[in-house]
């Protein structure tokens, strides 16, 4: 495991020197998880509060989906070197989120009487839910090298 | 009425949008120019608002929903200064982005108070 020589080195770095996820590209992903996080549970906690019934699948998973969104959110805000890791593996589980959710609702269109947030892979929602976790990927890969030099 | 009002907001927002995208081509972060221009546009983003809860006093019923309008006119409103108080903090081109990616995002918030209001 190298990343612990990382962490070994921005405790000696300082906080002066812990690097904050939201400088640079990192305003533009936070803006973005943001509206994502606001759509997402807006959207699913209206649906589940009216019409749970109708698509509970769809619903339940729109409101992970948000969850997840407002978790990498803070862990962006928060920033340093776990928030970075953490932020890393929720990026991955987004991603593949939105990989199985949106082959599964291609494969089996009637489990999904009603959208999610990440129908046909975010379609609906400018693909942004699949782009938005591989560009965090990159910037958070980003932020290890730059702690590693 | 209401959808003039939204036309008018989704185009300034664009306008706004294609401004921040070419300070940010430029590399120059959001200038006082800039703000005083998010300003006309959240105001335009307030009158909406306003305009809508006046209908729906008046017995308007949107298509989809009062609810969904009511959070849709709240979300409008709070994109721009939410995009504009980000890029307060990143003094570079990326604050630039973000206002140009909040304008964006208002006009389709636009779009879809169109589909809710639904005439």
């Amino acid at each position: 495991m190298t990343s612990g020589e990382g962490e070994m080195t921005a405790v000696e770095e300082g906080p002066k020197r812990q690097r904050r996820l939201t400088s640079g590209p990192g305003t533009l992903l936070v803006w973005f998880y943001g509206v994502m996080v606001v759509g997402a549970v807006s959207r699913s906690a209206y649906q589940i509060a009216t019409e749970f019934g109708r698509a509970p699948l769809a619903y339940a998973l729109s409101a992970v989906a948000g969850v997840v969104y407002g978790f990498i959110t803070y862990t962006l805000v928060r920033g340093g070197e776990t928030a970075r890791r953490v932020a890393q593996v929720c990026c991955a589980a987004e991603l593949a989120g939105v990989l199985i959710v949106g082959t599964w609702t291609l494969v089996d269109p009637s489990a999904f009487p009603d959208a999610t947030v990440w129908s046909d892979y975010g379609m609906g929602y400018v693909f942004i839910p699949v782009l938005l976790p591989v560009s965090a990927l990159y910037w958070l890969r980003k932020g290890a090298e730059r702690a590693g030099t | 009425m209401l959808n003039a009002l939204l036309l008018v907001t989704g185009v300034a927002a664009l306008l706004l949008a294609a401004w921040c995208g070419w300070a940010a081509y430029r590399d120059q972060p959001t200038k006082d120019w800039h703000f005083i221009g998010m300003a006309v546009v959240t105001v335009l983003a307030l009158i909406q608002l306003i305009a809508g809860i006046v209908l729906l006093t008046r017995g308007g019923k949107p298509e989809q929903g009062t609810t969904i309008f009511v959070a849709y006119l709240l979300g409008a409103f709070a994109c721009v200064p939410a995009a504009g108080f980000m890029s307060l903090a990143e003094r570079t081109r990326w604050g630039s982005v973000t206002v140009a990616a909040g304008g964006v995002v208002l006009a389709v918030l636009e779009v879809r108070l169109y589909d809710i209001w639904g005439r």
